[in-house]
């Protein structure tokens, strides 16, 4: 059994306007029986924290290309994929969006063309 | 499992170079990052020893690393450069005059001349006006088209013997793939060149250092180096063309990195076959700016605009030039097709 963890979840460059417009949220996800990975937490991202467009972040079971992602300030994709991690609380994940028109702008009921 | 550094090997890596798979640590990340640039610039041998350079800085990523990696190698291999920031305010409200403060503070943190101008002293109208009269639909025509002539004019203004701007290899190879799927050839062949030559009276060169630099890399640089940079959106950004070949490019990135390199290779080496028609470039007859018809697409976006016909400058409107030009009245069903403004 895996304990809780807490997590600082960081999201910029665009990608926090998926989440209220909000950078920084501390969240702590649940124990569970296997040990928590970056598969299983953006699941968890998305049904408990993703305001709108799930697309916009997440494409099949990763994130969308163009975001990228940061775990304590290393580029996730040094990590080999599925890896699970024994966190600490200063566990840090920064995402940053680099796709330019992701169709979110601050009016979103405004639809741009790109019919997001 | 800390990855370690492929190059020092003692320190922790932090990324994964997109261009050579390498893991990097932060130092010598930064100072791949900056050999690199210095290689392109030397190679394409971009800049003379006594310029002075304006650096199109908007107070995004790509500008603000470009400044800053600039200035260190401006010292760290005296070119002998006089380096100055270039910005244009667009004049829209919640975005560009959020980024200017950005632009301002790097003014002071890199202890460079600043020059700002503004879409409502060269034109007499802010993207928030043009935006009211035109609509959401082809602003982007218009800001991209002003913003082009604004920063030639500022360079002047300042005596800029070049630009520099912060396009990075994954602009480069969008650019590129819009083109293919234009049909636009002239400027398929034009817009991998990593320098403009000038172009005649007023156009003032431009170079491109970042040229080979990958976004997620500029991106990290900031990041690592906490530079000071300004991320929103613009509030009008609804480039729709463009956002589909950057989704596809990443897409095409997340399977193959080289994707982004290889676009940009293949664009540079396509040869255009003999006979294929290319506009000849000559000059505005009003304002003298460089243009393949008789009045530039400022001019003509302008005139729209002054004339409560936006829709003057979207599209192919030649025949009218010589009327715009004699500034003679259109006829009513002239007008009736320019006027309509679609949402």
């Amino acid at each position: 059994m895996a304990a809780p963890i807490a997590l600082h979840l960081e999201f910029g460059g665009g990608a926090e306007l998926l989440f209220d417009g909000v950078k920084d949220h501390h969240v702590t996800l649940p124990s569970q029986s296997e040990p928590w990975d970056m598969k299983q937490l953006l699941v968890w991202i998305q049904r408990n924290m993703l305001k709108e467009r799930p697309e916009l972040f997440v494409q099949g079971d990763t994130v969308r290309p163009g975001i990228l992602v940061l775990i304590n300030d290393a580029d996730w994709e040094l990590m080999v994929s599925g890896v699970s991690w024994s966190t600490s609380f200063r566990t840090k994940i920064m995402w940053s969006s680099s796709l330019l028109c992701m169709g979110v702008n601050r009016r979103p009921h405004k639809k741009t063309e790109c019919g997001h | 499992m800390p990855v370690f550094c492929s190059s020092c090997e003692n320190k922790r890596a932090v990324l994964k170079r997109p261009k050579t798979a390498h893991s990097l640590c932060k130092e010598c990340f930064f100072w791949a990052f900056e050999e690199e640039v210095h290689h392109t610039i030397i190679t394409a041998r971009l800049f003379n020893r006594g310029e002075t350079v304006g650096i199109g800085a908007s107070g995004g990523k790509d500008s603000t690393v470009l400044a800053h990696v600039m200035k260190v190698l401006n010292e760290r291999f005296d070119y002998g450069l006089k380096l100055l920031l270039l910005s244009v305010d667009e004049g829209i409200t919640g975005y560009r005059d959020d980024s200017l403060e950005t632009v301002k503070r790097n003014q002071q943190q890199y202890d460079l001349p600043l020059k700002i101008v503004s879409y409502e002293e060269l034109y007499g109208w802010t993207m928030d006006a043009i935006v009211k009269q035109v609509g959401l639909k082809n602003n982007c025509t218009f800001c991209g088209v002003f913003r082009r002539q604004a920063l030639d004019r500022g360079a002047m203004m300042l005596k800029v013997d070049k630009i520099c701007t912060g396009h990075n290899a994954d602009d480069i190879a969008e650019t590129v793939l819009m083109n293919v799927l234009r049909g636009d050839i002239a400027r398929l062949r034009r817009c991998t060149a990593i320098s403009t030559a000038s172009e005649g009276e007023g156009v003032i060169p431009r170079c491109k250092p970042l040229k080979y630099a990958y976004e997620k890399e500029i991106v990290l640089y900031a990041y690592f180096k906490k530079l000071d940079y300004f991320s929103t959106e613009c509030i009008y950004s609804p480039n729709a063309y463009r956002g589909h070949a950057r989704a596809f490019l990443k897409d095409l990135e997340a399977v193959r990195p080289s994707s982004i390199m290889d676009v940009i290779h293949s664009g540079e080496n396509l040869s255009v076959r003999e006979g294929v028609r290319m506009p000849v470039q000559g000059t505005c007859s009003r304002c003298g700016y460089i243009s393949s018809q008789a009045l530039c697409k400022a001019c003509v976006l302008l005139e729209g605009l002054n004339r409560g016909l936006p829709r003057l400058g979207i599209g192919k409107h030649h025949r009218l030039h010589g009327k715009i030009l004699a500034q003679q009245p259109l006829t009513e069903r002239e007008e009736r097709k320019l006027r309509a403004v679609d949402f």
